[in-house]
């Protein structure tokens, strides 16, 4: 997984191998320093030789300079590294999941793509970061560290043996037991937060129930679990610290004793006292670091983990390998189509579709909630692929269509559609980065949408902000709509895109659409009758099958639905329903 | 001298930002203090006596070289003192680490229970909140006070305030040990730590602009991330994802530079720190060196050797400080909005009249178990009267703004008797759904009275008030749980016969018997896995369920298919049965047989009547009729 991710350091690849560089040779001379120190002590202040003193605090004024110098300049390229192998992730990610296909989409959610974007990334680049320095700076020392310690005395090494294997047994099984524990923590904090997500937003639910001590109860609970299973794991990572301690503790009184043993005999002097005490401290920070790199990296897995899920995933449709650009007519058939979501022809939610639509016409498609139609059409522009039998735009099957070709040709209005931050003329322009004035004020009369936007002081260039938040229901309704327009589709799908413009500007839109587009296929998925009741043909689903098609008159003297339908859209109108 | 005249403004300046950092901490010790006193004073020593026998161990150098000394060029050494040192040194170290060890534990109890008794806190908190402030803040924001903010007032309170304990310990311990070692060296030593915090502190603020530019670029790139990955099906069917990979590489680019910028200066804090502490060792073997060889002040050798790794000692809180300070500010900050949470205005009740449950004996009313609900209302003068529950709405003159200055509602007057139903007519923002959140109490009037069977609501208790109205809103909330759980949560003594019966009426039993668990089938909080109408149908039963005299319907605008709609609207009819009813339309169909008809617009009832009066009038109700006529005739 650790491989996967590390495929997409690239650019940033040479800091990260800088980094540990730099982080050698600020090793290096750090560990000069106790060395020089006692030469300094022994030869220089027990000898009486100011001249020695001074050499040997030069050098170690160099030593610690030039230490500063390296640490500053590891610093600088780990978060050089970091901050190019975040961003390399992000753009990678964001790359992979533009070639996602809508059900790619449905498996992940949304709001799953943009924690992984984020707050994944984050937690990886921050745990990169430092292991890139720490996980070269603790060995790197370690080893340093004994080498010069076995210098002044072999046999102290022994020592070093002795503990060292104490304390890393230690580490790993502390670890070890402790991780299971987080994951529960983590777990429970999912809990809590669904927990509070759903009393913030139905405040008003809890209040006017006055369920407020029963959302308190549930809260507890949940809030009772972290406190159980984070305090267990917490308890056990506090052993890390006596843990280090004790293995420093022995090793220095052991030092103290073998020192103490030698300086006598004669074999040590006094300042490799000194020496051995710094490398000893050196030596357990190293350990102690290395186990933080370790639980640094377990704790960004599950973040690792989701990043390499999305990196990972194959966009389940792909262009074909001769594809056609050229869509030559808006005429449509389906043959024998099935559909599941979960690509198994066993669990088909639609089935053993048979429908031909020739160019130009003017189509309604009626059902209820889940019925499927929102589904049929989406096999057009492949937004979905049918799991059985065959879909056919301008006599070709769509799969051999270049898919951007295709969907430039087979233009749909999302059921939840959405304009962008940016200026009116921005969204339009997703439409056709060449569009002109004239090609607008055209679409949005169409879209009936030209009242409103004259209203805008600043026209064309009027702030929609994000979601459109700044403007009404309908108002986004018609500018999406015209947005769809101006691609001047062959198909034209509008999936109950006015549904909240009122009925006499539906019937504009409608009529529009009729006139000046007369060649383009238009689909229309309403729920109410009077949007479809004029087209050329109304296909009635039901449960993912065609229960009828025909025309109005048609479909009310011999579909059931339909007129189950249509007496009660009637109802409320009293004495209205004759026409 | 303009160089000392900016330092000391520094200086001021850091003391008032400092001055409110302590507050904080000031009142998390306080806190915990209350509750585990004897654990934190534990604590405390344990953190003392762990830090002392740390620094003790440094300076044993110093008494084991002198025991050593005098055995050097012997023949037969007498180790007898060497080991009694070795000994005492043992032992020192070993209640220095069993100290550690209890204190760590310690602390894990103290900062779990404070967490958890926080979070609990914040949550009942929560829930006395008004309505206001969930409409005034961010969800997003609400919820990071309990991951994000407790989060780092944990880190805070677990690792934060005991290394600052164990740094300061250490710190006078170090000092202590080295003015005892030589007062020479312990002046420069100290006089050079000052330098290294004011270094600390001038980088640190430095980086402190830059970090705030990442974080404004960050929050630009979660911005577009958010909004486009959003809009992800719209980039697709408009084949905008070249645009979308280049808009957000470039974005990112800027990140990853703003970030740099901000962590580079970062990052050399901690390698300038330990560069000057290595300076300060070289140094002090300088000096100290100096120092024996001139024989000054009587520094013997064994003096120096203890001291230099002293100065590690001494440089090492001080540089844990100058990394902790960002943690430290972040913390603190957390901390403070989880204060503030803690000391939002709560929701004010004043009302005194409740409601009981009584029957009728000898032409009063008198309390029982089992019986009608009514009012329970006591007065001034120590009488108590009761009234039956009957369900009459009054609005009497009713002004309302959500903020000040700007009426949402201006004089309204409405008077709903027992069982009438209330249809409220308008364009968005007319003001419609205003109305409903003033009678169950959301929010509170400017002026004029609202009055439930004759009591003004201001007396009523709101926990009863709200008992006695049931809402069905545009946006249905569920809860985690089964479909039973949520139909309950109306009423959570009801019997399973009792919420299959609300089911059945409110249209929702059909197709919750289609689900595979059926009434046990467990639900997501948002119900993602209903459809719109499903979840409406669920909150339609949850209300029958209530049985509530007087019902507030928010009609959803969203649309649902026409069969689910035919259940929704047949489930609405039978809950309006014999309640007083508030009806916010949405479709003039739906209310046509209302007994009153109100058409707001712009805050104020301009129309009123039942239907055959308004059409009658030719005014706006005729207009917004006719609208819809021509959407049935077409």
């Amino acid at each position: 997984m650790f491989k996967e991710l590390l495929k997409h350091a690239k650019g940033s690849l040479k800091y990260t191998l800088l980094t540990p560089c730099l982080v050698t040779a600020e090793v290096i001379v750090e560990v000069m320093l106790p060395f020089v120190t006692q030469a300094l002590i022994d030869n220089g202040i027990n000898k009486g030789n100011m001249r020695y003193v001074g050499i040997a605090s030069g050098i170690l004024l160099a030593c610690a300079l030039l230490g500063m110098l390296f640490g500053i300049l590891s610093g600088w390229s780990a978060t050089k590294g970091s901050t190019g192998f975040a961003k390399n992730l992000m753009d990678d990610m964001y790359a992979n999941i533009q070639n996602f296909s809508f059900s790619n989409i449905d498996k992940f959610s949304t709001s799953s793509l943009i924690t992984r974007l984020t707050t994944d990334v984050m937690n990886v680049r921050q745990s990169y970061q430092m292991t890139s320095r720490l996980a070269m700076r603790c060995p790197i020392m370690l080893i340093a560290s004994v080498i010069m310690a076995s210098m002044i005395s072999p046999k102290v090494a022994l020592i070093y043996l002795g503990v060292a294997p104490v304390l890393v047994i230690g580490l790993i099984l502390i670890i070890r037991f402790a991780f299971p524990l987080f994951e529960k923590v983590f777990k429970s904090y999912d809990k809590m937060n669904k927990v509070v997500r759903e009393n913030v937003k139905g405040v008003r639910v809890v209040k006017s129930f006055n369920s407020q001590n029963k959302e308190i109860d549930k809260f507890e609970e949940t809030s009772g679990d972290i406190y159980k299973n984070y305090s267990r794991a917490e308890r056990l990572l506090a052993l890390n610290s006596p843990l280090m301690q004790i293995c420093v503790y022995v090793s220095i009184l052991l030092i103290c004793w073998f020192c103490a043993q030698n300086i006598v005999v004669g074999n040590l002097e006094m300042g490799s006292i000194v020496a051995l005490m710094s490398y000893t401290m050196s030596i357990l920070i190293s350990l102690m670091m290395f186990s933080m790199v370790f639980v640094m990296i377990t704790m960004s897995k599950a973040s690792a983990e989701r990043i390499v899920e999305v990196l990972k995933e194959e966009p389940s449709i792909t262009n074909p390998e001769n594809p056609v650009y050229e869509v030559e007519s808006g005429d449509i058939e389906f043959k024998n189509v099935g559909f599941s979501y979960v690509g198994d022809s066993n669990k088909e939610c639609m089935s053993n579709i048979n429908l031909s639509i020739k160019q130009g016409e003017m189509v309604g498609i009626l059902g209820g909630t889940g019925s499927g139609k929102t589904t049929l059409v989406s096999l057009l522009p492949r937004l979905y692929d049918a799991t059985s039998g065959e879909v056919f735009v301008g006599g070709r099957n769509v799969k051999e269509y270049d898919i951007k070709s295709l969907r430039d040709s087979v233009s749909v209005v999302l059921q939840k559609n959405v304009l962008f931050s940016g200026s009116l003329r921005d969204n339009m322009k997703w439409g056709n980065p060449n569009v002109t004035d004239e090609q607008i004020a055209e679409a949005l009369e169409i879209a009936s949408a030209t009242d409103f936007v004259n209203g805008f002081s600043d026209g064309y260039d009027h702030h929609i902000e994000q979601g459109g938040s700044n403007l009404s229901g309908g108002q986004k309704q018609r500018l999406c709509i015209a947005r769809a327009l101006i691609k001047d589709p062959k198909i034209l799908i509008l999936d109950d895109s006015t549904s909240a413009v009122d009925t006499a500007t539906d019937r504009k839109i409608k009529l529009g659409l009729r006139e000046t587009k007369a060649d383009t296929t238009k689909l229309i998925i309403a729920q109410r009758i009077s949007s479809v009741q004029d087209a050329d043909k109304i296909i009635v689903i039901d449960n993912g099958k065609i229960n009828g098609v025909g025309t109005h008159e048609e479909l009310l003297a011999n579909n059931t639905i339909y007129q189950e339908v249509y007496s009660s859209q009637m109802k409320g109108g009293a004495g209205n329903d004759e026409n | 001298m303009t160089k000392t005249k900016t330092l000391q403004k520094s200086e001021l300046k850091d003391k008032k930002t400092k001055n409110k950092q302590p507050n904080t901490i000031a009142l998390i010790i306080k806190t915990i203090f209350k509750k585990y006193s004897a654990l934190f004073i534990a604590v405390i020593f344990g953190i003392i006596v762990s830090a002392v026998a740390s620094v003790f161990g440094t300076t044993f150098i110093n008494t084991l070289l002198g025991h050593i000394e005098p055995l050097i060029g012997q023949q037969n050494p007498d180790f007898t003192n060497v080991i009694r040192a070795l000994l005492t040194m043992a032992g020192i170290y070993g209640a220095g680490m069993l100290c550690a060890l209890l204190y760590n534990q310690f602390m894990i109890i103290i900062s779990q229970n404070t967490m958890r008794s926080i979070r609990n806190d914040m949550f009942i908190k929560m829930q006395k909140l008004p309505v206001k402030y969930f409409d005034r803040k961010n969800n997003g924001d609400i919820m990071s006070y309990f991951s994000n903010d407790t989060d780092t007032m944990m880190q805070l309170l677990s690792q934060g305030i005991p290394q600052l304990i164990n740094l300061m310990t250490t710190l006078v311990a170090v000092i202590v040990s080295m003015f005892i070692l030589s007062p020479i060296l312990a002046v420069c030593t100290i006089s050079y730590g000052v330098l290294m915090l004011f270094v600390a502190q001038f980088i640190g603020k430095r980086s402190v602009k830059y970090f705030a530019g990442q974080q404004k670029s960050i929050s630009e790139v979660n911005s577009y991330v958010e909004e486009m990955i959003g809009g992800q099906r719209v980039v697709k069917v408009f084949n905008h994802e070249e645009v979308c990979k280049q808009e957000f590489a470039q974005i990112n680019d800027k990140w990853r530079d703003a970030s740099f910028r901000a962590v580079k200066l970062a990052c050399t804090i901690m390698p300038i720190m330990s560069g000057m502490g290595h300076l300060l060792y070289v140094l002090i073997a300088l000096i100290g060196g100096a120092l024996v060889i001139a024989n000054v002040a009587g520094t013997t050798l064994a003096a120096v050797v203890t001291f230099i790794p002293l100065t590690r000692s001494f440089t090492m809180p001080i540089n844990q400080f100058a990394e902790q300070i960002n943690n430290f500010a972040m913390a603190t900050a957390g901390s403070r909005r989880i204060f503030q949470l803690l000391s939002e205005e709560e929701e004010v009740d004043n009302g005194y009249v409740t409601l009981v449950k009584v029957r009728e004996e000898n032409g009063e009313l008198v309390e029982c178990e089992n019986g009608e609900w009514a009012w329970k209302h006591p007065h001034g003068d120590g009488t108590l009267t009761y009234a039956k529950l009957e369900g009459n709405v009054e609005l009497d003159h009713v002004d309302f703004g959500y903020v000040e200055d700007k009426l949402v509602l201006k004089d309204i007057t409405i008077n709903a008797k027992s069982g009438e139903k209330i249809a409220l007519v308008g364009s968005t923002g007319a003001g419609k759904t205003t109305i409903t959140n003033l009678i169950n109490r959301f929010y509170d009037i400017d002026d004029g009275k609202i009055r439930y069977d004759g009591i003004n609501i201001n007396k009523i208790k709101k926990e009863d008030l709200r008992k006695s109205l049931g809402i069905v809103l545009q946006d249905v909330n569920l809860f985690s749980g089964t479909i039973a759980d949520n139909i309950r949560y109306s009423r959570p003594d009801a019997t399973d016969e009792e919420v299959v019966n609300a089911c059945k009426r409110g249209g929702a039993h059909e197709f919750i018997e289609m689900l595979p668990e059926k009434y046990n089938t467990v639900i997501d909080g948002d119900g993602s896995s209903l459809s719109q109408g499903q979840r409406q149908l669920l909150s339609i039963s949850r209300a029958i369920l209530a049985d509530t005299p007087l019902m507030i319907l928010d009609e959803a605008t969203s649309s649902i298919d026409t069969r689910t709609e035919l259940l929704v609207q047949k489930g609405m009819d039978s809950l309006m049965q014999g309640r007083t009813c508030f009806v916010i339309a949405h479709r003039l169909s739906t209310i046509q047989n209302s007994d009153c008809i109100m058409v707001l617009e712009h805050g104020e009832i301009i129309e009123r009547g039942n239907h055959d009066e308004l059409i009658a009038k030719g005014g706006r109700y005729y207009e917004l009729y006719n609208g819809k006529k021509a959407e049935i005739t077409a």
